[in-house]
Formats: C-alpha cells, sequence, structure tokens
C-alpha cells in the first residue's frame, strides 16, 4: 500500500515529477558520463605504448621527448646522430630498437620514417602488436604504410599514390612533388596516435632530402626519384629510437649510460613514468571537471527536494486524511522517503539507458573522428558504488520534506487548511 | 451538560467515555474543559459549534491525535489517552472512522483504494476488506460501475459517501463527522443524512456530528454545545 501511494502520488504529480526526473536524470547522466570518458581517457592515453623500456632522443625533458615521438605534439630539439644510434643499439643489453625519423607531414598527418622493427615489437595497450587491416610492411623506399585513420578520413587505398610535404603544418608550401610514395599497407584501428600517422622507411625519408639543404630545396639541384635510389641512402640523423630490454632489470643501468653517453648529450625516459607525469598534469582538470559534475549533482538533488518541499502544502489534505485512516506520522516520512527512492531509482535508470544510447550512438563518431575508441559499457563496480552514493545523499536529503510532514501531522493533526 | 448521560437497560461498554478532560494550548489563553461525556455504543451525539469554537481541538481529542493535559478518555472500554502515540494510530484506525468537510478523499486514488485506506491502517485482510468495501458502497448507492473510478471524478455528494464508506469498513465503535454537509445542497444533505446514520446503526456505530447547522439537529436524540466547554479567551482560529 504504502508503494502504491508513492508511485500513484507521484503520477499525480506526473508534471513536477517528470521535471525533476528529467534534471535529476541530467545531471546523473553528466556524473556517469564524465567519469566514464575520464576512465576511458587514462586507459587509451596509458595504452598508447607498452612494451618499450625505454625512448631515447636529443637532450630535453622527458615530456617533449615522449610528447614528440608517442604523441606527435610538438618537435623535438634535435636529432640524434646515426652513428649514435648505431653504436647504442649494439650495447649487450638491448634487445631491440625502433628508430623513429619525424618532421614531414601528408596534409596534416606526421610523417614518421621507421624500418621494419616498427611493425615486429611495437606494441600498444596490452602488450597488442601491431596488424594490418589491407596491405603488407613497406619493402619499397617509396612505399608507405599508412595508419588507420589517415586511410579512412582521406579515402586512400592500397597503390595509391601520396606526396609528403615538409615541415608538420596542415598546409605546406614545399612538397616533394617529385618522389610520389605508394600505399603499400593499411594498419587495423589502435585507438592511439598511431593511426593518425604516415610511416615510411628511413630510406624512403633520406631520399626526398637529397636534393634539400637547411630545410629547402636546393636550387639548381634535382635528384629524381630514380636517381635517388642509385645513391647511398643511409641515414645521417633520426629523431628519436625506442629501445627494448634483454631484462628489465637493467632499464636504470642503460638509462644511466645513455644518459652520460660521451658523444652526443642524450635523454633516455621511461615512457611508463613519463606517461604517468604527463596523466598527473591532465588530472587536475579531470578532478575538476569531476567536482562540477559532482555540483551539478547536487543541484540536482537539492532541485528534487526544493519540488517535494513545496508540494508538501498542496498535500496537506492527502496527509490528514492518512492521520485520519490511522497512518502514524512515520509512515508518511517513510512515504516521502519512498517517493525519493522511487524518482532516484528512475532517474539512475534514465541515465544508464541514456547514456548507452548516447555512447553506442557516438562511437563509430568518436572513433572516426577522433580516434577515440570508448567503451560502450559505462558500467563499473565503482559505477554501482556512485548509484549507491547518490541514493544515499538523495536520502539524508529527503529527511528535510519527509520530516515536514511528518511534524505537520503531529500538529495539524485532523485539521484540514485550504 | 450533565444532562447527557444516556439512560440504557443493558450494561454496554460505552463507545467512548470522557472525564475529567481538560486540555490547553501553551500559547493561548483559552481551555477547553468537559467534565464527563459518555456516549453508549450506537447513540449518535450532536455538537453544535461555529468555527474557531475549540472544535478541531476536541475532534483531535476524540481522535486521539493530541492527549489531553487532565483527565481521561476511553474509546470502547480502552484508556485511550495514556496509550503511546503509535498504538493510538492503530486504534484510530479500527475503532474510529473519520469523514470531513469536503475533499475527503485522496483524489489519485480510485474510489475503492480510498475505502480500503482504512482497512489497510486497521490490518483489514485484503480480500475480506474488498468485499465489505463493495457491499457498503453498493448500499450507499454507488455502483460497481464507480468502484474503479478515480475519486477526482466523482460528484461532491458521491464523495462524501464514499468517506463514510471508508469511515465505516473497520466497523469502528466511533464515527467523527466534521461538518460532511456544508459542501451539499438541501437534497443531497438530507439523503446524505439518512445513509450516514442508516449505515452506522447498521455497523452499531455511533455518530459524533460536528456541524454549525442547528437544522440538522433533529436528526439526532443528543446535543452538546461547543460554548459551554469553551472557557476564556478565544484565539483568533
Amino acid at each position: 500500500m504504502l508503494l502504491k501511494l508513492a508511485r500513484q502520488s507521484l503520477w499525480n504529480r506526473r508534471g513536477t515529477a517528470l521535471m525533476t526526473l528529467f534534471s535529476l536524470t541530467i545531471s546523473l547522466v553528466l556524473l556517469f558520463g564524465i567519469d566514464h570518458l575520464r576512465k576511458e581517457a587514462r586507459q587509451s592515453f596509458t595504452s598508447t605504448i607498452s612494451g618499450t623500456d625505454l625512448i631515447v632522443g636529443a637532450r630535453s625533458g622527458q615530456l617533449n621527448l615522449l610528447l614528440y615521438s608517442v604523441f606527435r605534439i610538438g618537435n623535438a630539439t634535435a636529432n640524434v646522430s646515426w652513428a649514435t644510434y648505431q653504436r647504442i643499439s649494439k650495447h649487450p643489453q638491448i634487445s631491440w630498437t625502433i628508430p623513429l625519423a619525424l618532421g614531414d607531414s601528408h596534409r596534416g598527418y606526421r610523417v614518421l620514417g621507421t624500418n621494419l622493427d616498427y611493425f615486429t615489437h611495437y606494441r600498444y595497450a596490452n602488450n597488442q602488436s601491431l596488424q594490418f587491416s589491407a596491405g603488407q610492411p613497406f619493402n619499397d623506399v617509396y612505399d608507405t604504410v599508412l595508419g588507420a585513420e589517415v586511410a579512412t578520413k582521406l579515402g586512400y587505398q592500397l597503390g595509391d599514390q601520396i606526396t609528403l610535404s615538409h615541415g608538420v603544418g596542415a598546409v605546406s608550401f614545399s612538397e616533394h612533388k617529385d618522389k610520389p610514395f605508394v600505399v603499400a599497407g593499411i594498419l587495423a584501428p589502435t585507438g592511439t596516435p598511431l593511426d593518425q600517422t604516415v610511416h615510411v622507411s628511413l630510406e624512403g625519408i633520406e631520399a626526398i632530402h637529397l636534393d634539400w639543404q637547411q630545410g629547402a630545396p636546393m636550387p639548381g639541384r634535382t635528384i629524381s626519384a630514380e636517381q635517388a635510389l642509385a645513391q647511398d641512402l643511409t641515414p645521417k640523423a633520426i629523431t628519436a629510437f625506442m629501445v627494448g630490454l634483454e631484462s628489465r632489470m637493467a632499464t636504470f643501468v642503460v638509462q644511466r649510460q645513455i644518459n652520460e653517453f660521451k658523444g652526443e648529450a642524450l635523454s633516455a625516459i621511461l615512457p611508463g613514468v613519463a606517461l604517468a607525469e604527463l596523466w598527473q598534469m591532465l588530472s587536475m582538470v579531470e578532478n575538476l571537471l569531476l567536482l562540477i559534475t559532482l555540483l551539478v549533482l547536487i543541484a540536482g538533488l537539492v532541485g528534487m527536494m526544493t519540488t517535494l518541499l513545496a508540494s508538501m502544502k498542496e498535500r496537506q489534505r492527502e496527509m490528514a486524511i492518512l492521520r485520519a485512516v490511522g497512518a502514524h506520522p512515520w509512515y508518511l516520512f517513510m512515504l516521502i522517503q519512498l517517493e525519493v527512492l522511487l524518482l532516484t531509482i528512475l532517474a539512475l535508470l534514465a541515465a544508464a539507458v541514456t547514456l548507452v544510447v548516447t555512447l553506442w550512438a557516438l562511437q563509430d563518431i568518436l572513433a572516426s573522428s577522433y580516434g577515440l575508441f570508448i567503451n560502450i559499457n559505462p558500467f563499473s563496480l565503482q559505477t554501482l558504488y556512485w548509484a549507491g552514493a547518490v541514493l544515499l545523499v538523495s536520502a539524508v536529503l529527503a529527511c528535510i520534506p519527509a520530516f515536514t510532514a511528518y511534524r505537520r501531522a503531529l500538529n495539524d493533526g485532523l485539521a484540514i487548511r485550504l | 451538560m450533565t444532562g447527557i448521560q444516556p439512560v440504557t437497560d443493558k450494561p454496554k461498554i460505552p463507545a467512548i467515555e470522557l472525564k475529567n478532560v481538560v486540555f490547553y494550548y501553551q500559547t493561548a489563553a483559552w481551555q477547553l474543559s468537559l467534565p464527563e461525556l459518555t456516549l453508549q455504543q450506537g447513540q449518535h451525539l450532536f455538537i453544535k459549534g461555529a468555527s474557531g469554537s475549540g472544535k478541531t481541538t476536541l475532534l483531535n481529542l476524540l481522535a486521539g491525535i493530541i492527549t489531553p493535559k487532565q483527565g481521561e478518555i476511553k474509546l470502547g472500554g480502552e484508556q485511550f489517552s495514556s496509550l503511546s502515540p503509535a498504538k493510538r494510530d492503530t486504534l484510530r484506525a479500527r475503532n474510529i472512522g473519520v469523514v470531513f468537510q469536503q475533499l475527503n478523499l485522496i483524489t489519485y486514488l480510485s474510489v475503492l483504494d480510498n475505502v480500503l485506506l482504512s482497512g489497510h491502517f486497521a490490518g483489514l485482510a485484503k480480500t475480506a476488506g474488498e468485499q465489505r468495501a463493495k457491499t457498503l458502497l453498493q448500499s450507499l448507492g454507488l455502483g460497481p460501475e464507480l468502484i474503479s473510478q478515480p475519486a477526482a471524478a466523482l460528484s461532491v455528494g458521491q464523495q462524501q459517501r464514499v468517506a463514510i464508506a471508508r469511515a465505516l469498513l473497520t466497523r469502528p465503535a466511533l464515527l467523527i463527522a466534521d461538518e460532511p454537509t456544508s459542501a451539499l445542497d438541501a437534497d443531497n444533505r438530507d439523503s446524505f443524512m439518512q445513509v450516514l446514520l442508516e449505515q452506522a446503526e447498521a455497523c452499531q456505530t455511533s455518530v459524533i456530528f460536528v456541524s454549525h447547522d442547528a437544522s440538522l439537529r433533529r436528526y439526532f436524540s443528543q446535543q452538546l454545545d461547543m460554548q459551554q466547554l469553551a472557557q476564556g479567551v478565544q484565539p483568533c482560529c
């Protein structure tokens, strides 16, 4: 009967109840949505690189090195000479290396010069290796392998020809038009900056810059694509390289040795540590966002209480009738509590449905336009805790109108004030 | 006032018994005192009083919402005034029916659910309650077609009858009616009084009927005037 009363009473006031439900649902969607995105962002962020023990580049801060080598953001301060790279990669503790040469772009997408070790050793997420959705790794100087997003956004297929531009802007005035590259492979989506990368061989990078000097074409001297192939295409320098060690135990030893390398000023960073530091900087924004969401939620809950408190006046008759037929004041207290509980549970369910539908609808757009791979299921054990906390807070807040009902029941008795 | 003592042969338990009852509010220079009032089962009482005469206070006392500062109230032989609030609520649910001036029903519940409310708090079995509710409504002139209607869809006269059905569902010892006819026109009023007393008779329920309308006095054998009970300066409301 109590449940029936609560249900029907709410239904009787469905106009205000629906609005309350609506505002509460919005704040819950915000709370759960932001909490989910936060976790997904962290997940996607930390899964960008895995299995790499050290990243080595010219001496700079670890964030800068991490940003340009892994996230393709910003630029290197200096290069690492090929000779140094060769020397370090022969270190007995080092199992493999991946050279990285950055600085060119293709229609806004960064070009990464590397070698075949990249496709063998690069790992992301939970130690996943790179998969091809079409084609294979490059085996010619003028072959290129596209990241998933590059291929879908620009509509490239295997065999298409693309030209690279010098520099990293979206619009470049100096293109390497004379030496086009052929799409040899397309990678499967990874949800990392890799999807936005154009991969070519180190030799390819060298070839297009043969007739360049100081970042500009040398006047009066052109070397055709075929002529370039005949020349020595061993790179003179690379931007950075990734290192896999024989044993993780050696990480700090090798790091120190590289940092103290005599020939050249180098920095070796631990990607995990650098990622954590970067995330810590971002987490302040993230926490602020969560705080705002919590405030929105509290506003929603307080709004619900205000509506209930306001409705207490028009419900005096209802309360007096219930008292007259023998309802104890506690019964009225519980009635209000139950109404709040019903509203909150309904709002939680509505929020869950809204969130899943929204994520489901946005999943493709987020993946294709932003390279964000969001799990469609926003629920975890923590969501359950959140929901429990929301119920608890609403029950505590509901004591205000519920206690009003209780006190009025004691004071007013059978008097009906119209 | 002492002339209310009824003359009866059978030693029945009185429906309600008040002795030396005094009630006052801390803030008002006014008090209600009732040295003695006994109503045998099935006997009715008319209380005449205008609004502001302490009527509501008396009704709250009789219904056990408030307790007297002095004296005692017995309901069906049970000490009413000294019980715990929760027990008084239960006792009220079982032994007292209340019919208000108007707007007696919870508008969002169906007619049947409104009637069943009193059974719910009295702990009446659901099926038995429904059965009795239907017969009661039928005898009050409310056919089965109205039973599942929302209470708000009924006319005022019909609503007041539903209120009678609700008040009598548990066969209470006492029915308190607070100006139940004030919203009714003359025809409706007379038929309302008839069915009320008829059904109360059938349940052996004593009716305490409060009204300022002296013309209704003729339905009752006993009368009490609020002015005799209230003493001191009257508060504004």
